[in-house]
Parts: structure tokens; C-alpha cells; sequence
């Protein structure tokens, strides 16, 4: 027999369907996560002045370059969820791929700069700087990662023309990923 | 459009299709998909833990009372012991206790059946919910087993002592202690967002915002201020493991971190999370008065409105907790006036109540006494409240039994009072039978009685000026005065009654379940939708052509142009 969805999810008092509801709530509790961890590197950057001597070691540009990676993996995402309107599966799965290469070239080059900071000495313990550091990139590349796995699988399906709407969820929640980076970036890399 | 859903969903066997075939015992109870039996795992997980957590309480109040003797079924505790005996009941009652029973195992078990839905909207991820849950079970009660014991740095958890393995000895139960709270906060966050999304989008058709019961609302508004509250500490719980595990310095003033920093963290978490599970236990409170009053809520918009205010002003008093932290006294100052604000909202609520009540034709059933037991034990608790959140007299009261006192006159009416009054009041829609109604009473006055004998001696030994973390009062002779210790000993005792008597409840349960008299679909008469379907409700809740229509409000009772005192929210007219 067929899973049949409960009538609950197909019911939408709001007017919103039920999944974009859900992944915009989901993205409310991840923003106090962030915005909690942020806030608190904030107040503590602010207290100390002299981090600025450890961020200055922090590798800009390729902070820009994975900035600008994410930002065309976000745009292919919408582009996904445009062909994914239309019905268009195949489409969408293969603009779905195009995002999970950026999130995969977007996290090689992280772990080239995180091994180089290594080497070179600056490791999560090396001082509260690197602590924050490591901490909220660490995080947020966790949501890369977690985003390109579900993406993974929403791609398969949309490619055999199924749950076409999963494209726009993943597509909402992947521009979430990409805001959170434009914080990290400049507080972690371009502040000195 | 269902038919291509259905299409769609061909390689996914499990789930809703089991209507169509039967299922094994596995199937149907561990890993079932359905939120009434969800709601149940998470309620028989909570009792479970509470069990373990009223154990503890035993263990280390007997130890109190009576230093140094051998406690019966525990042995001799060890300073060691003793500590991680109370942080483990503080977040064993809170997380493991109040959390699932009130939220989760209500919330699911409810809010589906009182909407009128067959499901909540995410069934699936419900299930996760409860395995993470479960899961965050395990590692809690394993971190009391392994070297070095359980952790036992308070419930709260403050660093330095917590974050760092050479002060509170611990290395492995604190880290282990860390992780089981964070999973199951990354639990309630999947259930919540369920809870929201099912509140908000599968109402049955005519269900508007104000025919919602409160209890439904009350779930609600507190998943969303657990939702939003519990972030930071998420961050703070990362930031905290590290500098357990791998060193860092995040609250390590040493290198340049800031202990209090987690203090703020975890009480911007911790005081929402005290409204988190108030709000729950004042819905089922209110749903009850309204059923056994046989009278409409006197302000069912006040009464949401002032959670809603509850929850808003709920995120500006937490540094109440650290007057004595040596925060700003500035800052004190405007803390204490919104701690007090809050009061107002509160007793708004509990006058919603007496009102209610006035002119109401009352039915003192078991479940109608928990309800006003709710009533005048958490007044007394949130009355205490203001003595604490005064600054000034806190400098005094800060971290003596008074402070203990006073959240137990609060947290024990939400979680104890508040789940049994929700139990006794839905037990029939969830067995199908009635409850021992001789035997609810006196397992009742067994449970409230005594606890009234258990706390107010702690508010004397507390203005007394007696620390709340003494292991062994005969180590201070100055404070181990012979009057002390009889109050110390009243407490003890009266806990041991009060242990006591829930074998009566836990005896009521198995005989009324067993051979309990058949509930009928709706036994007490009440309005709303739960009462409209079978008890106990049968996968999907109602037949799928028969799920309810709403024309009106929950609470239509003793309306005047009905021969019936009761007015279902389903009937047309």
C-alpha cells in the first residue's frame, strides 16, 4: 500500500503550506543559535581589543573566494526552484547538483585554510579569538554539510519528478546557510 | 493531488498506511508513527524519570535529616554522592520531568485531537523527536555510572567548576551530563516545530484563533518561547563542551572568557523555560476548571494575552539570578522591576481562574481538585517569588533553602500538580476507562498534604540563613542548632508520606486500566473536539469522512437556550 500523508499535512489554515511554515520556524530557531553565538563574540571583541592582532591572521581572501562560492550556490538553488515551478525535474535536480558542488568546493577550500592556520599554529585553543573562530565557522560549515546531504536527496527525487516542492524548502533553507556566512565573514575575517 | 501523493510515497513503507495491514507489537508501540502514541512514550519515559528523580530526593533528604547514616536502598552517601544526587534531580524533574510529561506527552497526545486533525503535520519527525528524547535518556542516566561518577555541578551547571575536570572531578559524567541536555533540547526543538506548524496550518475546518482551547494555545506559545529562548544556550552548551574536551578558554577568565557570560547564557534559556512549563500546566488547569465549573472561561482572550505578555516580558528578567554575581547594580535595579512586571500577568491568570470558578456549579472530581490545588500552591509560590526577585532582600535570600523553597511551591505544582491533574482529567480518552475516583482522592490529599510539610519548613530554615549546598549540616555547628535539625527531619518525613502515596496512584492506574468501568466517549461532558471520537482514539483519531467541523468556542457551558449544560464544539446547532 501506498504512505498516505496524514490530512493534517495537506490542511493549511494560514494559507502557507505546511513545509514552508515548518523550514521558516525551523530557520527562526537556528537564527537564535547564531545570533546567540555572535552576539556573544561581539560583546567579547569588543572587550578586547587586542584579538584584532590574532584576526589579522586570518586568511581574507579566501574567505572572499568561499564568500562569492556560496553566493553562486545559492543562486543556482533559485534557479532550481524556478525550473522546479515549472515541473520541471531533471532541471532543478541537475541546478540542485550545481549548489551541492559549491557547498563541496566551498568546504575544500575551508579545510585548506583551516589546515593552514593549523600548521601555522593557530588552533581552536591557541587563543578566544581562534575559539570563536573555529567554533561559528565550525558550526555554520555543519549546516553545509547537513544542507548538501538533504539536497543530495531531494535531487534524486526531483529527478524522477517527485516532491517537487522539496526544492524550494531546501532552496529557503540554503539561503539561510549563505546569510549566516555573510555575518561570519566580515566579523571573522575582515574586522582586524 | 492525494493521488500523486500517494504515488509519490510508494517506496516509503512505513507510516500512515497502517490502516491497511496489521502491525507487529514493534510497529505499533516503538516505533509508531501515531501522536497518541508518541505522546505515551513520552509520558511513560517522564514518569519513568521521575521515579528515578523522586529517588533522589530521597536518597539525599534522608542524608540530611539523618547525617551520615546508611540511607535504606542507597547506603551511606559520600560528599561526592550527595552532589550529584541533587544536580541530577534538578535536571532529571525539569528536562526529563516537567519537559516531556507537560509538553511533549500532552502536547502530542492533544493537540491533534483537540484541533480536530488525524495526525500532527510531520509524523515522522515526531517519532525522531522521541528517539533523540530517549536517546539523551540513556546518556543522562549513563553519566551516572561511569568513573568519576555523575556530574555534580548544580543544575545550572556554572563554570569554571563545571568546565573544567580538575575542579569538579567529574571529567567524563559533566561532559556526558552537557550532551544529554543538548540532545534533548534538539529534541523538543523537532516536537515544537511540529507542535507550531499542526497549531497553525491543520485546524479543522471553522476552527478560528479563538476557538482554539487554551490548552492547545498554551503548548504553543510555549514551544515558541522555548524555541527562541533555547538557541544561545545551544551556542553557550557548544562553548562549554570545548572547554571541557579540547580546552578552550570560552569561560575561562585565566585567558581572557568570562564565566558569567554562562550565567547569562543558561538563565536567558533558564527563566523562559520556568513560563515554558507554567503555561502548559494553566491551560490544562483552566480546560479543567472550565469542565467541572460547568462554566465558559470568564476571559479566554485575557487569558491569551497575557501568556503572550508573559512570554515576551519572560525574556527580559533573567539576571534576577545573578544579583549576587556581581553583575551592575544598575542593572539589578531594572531587573528587579521587570521580575515584578511579570507577577502581573501571572495573577491576571489566577483571577481568570477565580472568576471562572465564581457562580459555577463545581464538581470537586479528582481532577477538578488538582486543578485548585494548582491554584493555591503556585500562588504561594510565586508570592515567595517576590521576596527574590527584590534585589535588595535577595542579597539576603540568594542561595539559602528559601530560594529552594520557592521553586519548589513552583515547579511542583506545574509538574506534579499540573501533569496530574491532565492525567486524571484525560485518562479516559487515553485507556478508555475511568479512573478509581475514592482512590484519585486520597492518593490527592496523600500528595498535596505533605508536600505543604515538606517546603514550608525549608522557607523557615532558609530566612534561618541556611545555605542551600551543605552536604552535612553538623560540619557548621553554628547553623546545626537541634530546632533546625527537627525541621530538617519534619521535611524528610513528610517526603517519605508523600512517597509513599503514589504507590496509591501508581496502583489506581494498573486496577483502573485492568478493570476499570468504560469510559464512554465523553464522560465528563465536556466541549471540545477530543471528546467527540472513541476512547481511546483509533489510529487517525476519527474516520477519515468523519473528522469534526467547528461552529463555536470551547467553552459553551450551561449556554441558557439549551436544555444540555454543555454545548460541543462539533454539533451545528
Amino acid at each position: 500500500m501506498a504512505h498516505v500523508r496524514p490530512i493534517a499535512t495537506t490542511r493549511s489554515a494560514t494559507g502557507i503550506p505546511t513545509a514552508r511554515l515548518a523550514v521558516w520556524w525551523i530557520l527562526a530557531s537556528e537564527v537564535v543559535i547564531f545570533g546567540g553565538l555572535l552576539g556573544v563574540y561581539l560583546m567579547h571583541r569588543i572587550g578586547h581589543p587586542e584579538w584584532a592582532e590574532a584576526a589579522s591572521h586570518t586568511q581574507t581572501w579566501l574567505g572572499a573566494i568561499n564568500t562569492f562560492v556560496l553566493l553562486t550556490s545559492s543562486f543556482t538553488a533559485v534557479l532550481a526552484h524556478q525550473a522546479a515551478e515549472k515541473g520541471k525535474g531533471k532541471e532543478a535536480a541537475k541546478l540542485l547538483g550545481f549548489t551541492i558542488l559549491g557547498a563541496l568546493m566551498f568546504l575544500m577550500i575551508k579545510s585548506y585554510e583551516w589546515y593552514g592556520e593549523i600548521v601555522a599554529g593557530y588552533t581552536i585553543t591557541a587563543n578566544n579569538f581562534w575559539s570563536f573562530y573555529y567554533t561559528a565557522a565550525g558550526l555554520h560549515a555543519l549546516h553545509v554539510i547537513a544542507g548538501a546531504i538533504i539536497m543530495g536527496f531531494i535531487a534524486v527525487d526531483a529527478y524522477r519528478g517527485r516532491e517537487l516542492h522539496r526544492v524550494e524548502i531546501i532552496g529557503i533553507y540554503w539561503h539561510f546557510v549563505d546569510v549566516v556566512w555573510i555575518f561570519l565573514f566580515p566579523l571573522l575575517y575582515i574586522a582586524k | 493531488m492525494a493521488d500523486t501523493v500517494a504515488d509519490v510515497h510508494q517506496h516509503e513503507a512505513h507510516g500512515h498506511d497502517d490502516h491497511h495491514h496489521d502491525q507487529s507489537w514493534l510497529e505499533k508501540y516503538v516505533f509508531s508513527t501515531d501522536h497518541k502514541i508518541i505522546g505515551m512514550q513520552y509520558m511513560f519515559t517522564g514518569i519513568f524519570m521521575a521515579v528515578i528523580g523522586g529517588y533522589m530526593a530521597y536518597v539525599f533528604r534522608m542524608q540530611l535529616a539523618f547525617p551520615g547514616i546508611s540511607v535504606p536502598g542507597f547506603g551511606q552517601v559520600s560528599p561526592g554522592e550527595y552532589n550529584a544526587l541533587i544536580t541530577n534531580h534538578g535536571t532529571i524533574m525539569i528536562f526529563w520531568v516537567a519537559m516531556p510529561v507537560l509538553i511533549a506527552a500532552f502536547g502530542n497526545f492533544l493537540i491533534p485531537l483537540m484541533i480536530g486533525a488525524d495526525d500532527m503535520v510531520f509524523p515522522r519527525i515526531n517519532r525522531l523527536s522521541f528517539q533523540i528524547f530517549f536517546l539523551s535518556s540513556i546518556v543522562l542516566l549513563g553519566s551516572l555510572f561511569v568513573e568519576g561518577g555523575g556530574f555534580g555541578g548544580a543544575w545550572t551547571s556554572y563554570p569554571p567548576l563545571s568546565a573544567n575536570g580538575d575542579y569538579n572531578q567529574t571529567q567524563l559524567g559533566a561532559s556526558l551530563w552537557l550532551i544529554a541536555v543538548a540532545l534533548e533540547f534538539v529534541a523538543f526543538l523537532l516536537g515544537g516545530i511540529n507542535f507550531i506548524t499542526t497549531l497553525m496550518n491543520s485546524r479543522a475546518p471553522g476552527m478560528k484563533a479563538y476557538d482554539i482551547p487554551l490548552v492547545c494555545w498554551m503548548i504553543v506559545i510555549a514551544s515558541i518561547l522555548f524555541m527562541l529562548s533555547v538557541g544561545p544556550l545551544l551556542a553557550g552548551a557548544v562553548m562549554l563542551l570545548f572547554d571541557q574536551t579540547l580546552g578552550t578558554g570560552f569561560y575561562d577568565p585565566a585567558r581572557g572568557g568570562d564565566p558569567i557570560l554562562w550565567q547569562h547564557l543558561f538563565w536567558f534559556f533558564g527563566h523562559p523555560e520556568v513560563y515554558v512549563v507554567l503555561l502548559p500546566a494553566i491551560g490544562i488547569t483552566v480546560e479543567v476548571m472550565a469542565t467541572f465549573a460547568r462554566k465558559k472561561i470568564f476571559g479566554y482572550k485575557l487569558v491569551l494575552y497575557t501568556a503572550v505578555a508573559t512570554g515576551v516580558l519572560s525574556f527580559f528578567v533573567w539576571a534576577h539570578h545573578q544579583f549576587i554575581a556581581g553583575i551592575d547594580p544598575r542593572m539589578a535595579n531594572v531587573f528587579t522591576i521587570t521580575t515584578l512586571l511579570i507577577s502581573v500577568p501571572i495573577a491576571e491568570m489566577l483571577f481568570v481562574m477565580i472568576a471562572t470558578l465564581y457562580g459555577g456549579s463545581i464538581r470537586l472530581t479528582t481532577p477538578m481538585l488538582w486543578a485548585l490545588a494548582f491554584m493555591a500552591e503556585f500562588l504561594i509560590g510565586g508570592v515567595t517569588g517576590i521576596f527574590l526577585g527584590a534585589s535588595g532582600a535577595d542579597i539576603y535570600f540568594h542561595d539559602t533553602y528559601f530560594v529552594l523553597a520557592h521553586f519548589h511551591y513552583t515547579f511542583f505544582p506545574i509538574a506534579i500538580i499540573g501533569s496530574f491533574c491532565a492525567f486524571t482529567y484525560w485518562f479516559p480518552k487515553m485507556f478508555g476507562k475511568m479512573m478509581n475516583d475514592t482512590l484519585g482522592k486520597i492518593h490527592f490529599w496523600g500528595t498535596v498534604i505533605p508536600f505543604n510539610f515538606i517546603f514550608i519548613p525549608l522557607f523557615v530554615l532558609g530566612m534561618g540563613g541556611q545555605h542551600r549546598r551543605i552536604y552535612n549540616f553538623q560540619h557548621f555547628p553554628q547553623i546545626a542548632g537541634p530546632e533546625y535539625f527537627q525541621l530538617r527531619e519534619l521535611a524528610t518525613i513528610a517526603l517519605l508520606v508523600m512517597l509513599a502515596f503514589q504507590l496509591v496512584f501508581f496502583y489506581n492506574v494498573i486496577s483502573s486500566w485492568m478493570r476499570g468501568e468504560k469510559a464512554g466517549k465523553n464522560p465528563w461532558k465536556a466541549n471540545t473536539l477530543e471528546w467527540t471520537t472513541e476512547s481511546p482514539a483509533p489510529h487517525g483519531n476519527w474516520p477519515v469522512d468523519e473528522l469534526p467541523t467547528v461552529y463555536r468556542g470551547p467553552y459553551e457551558y450551561g449556554h441558557p437556550d439549551r436544555e444540555e449544560d454543555y454545548w460541543p464544539q462539533n454539533l451545528p446547532n
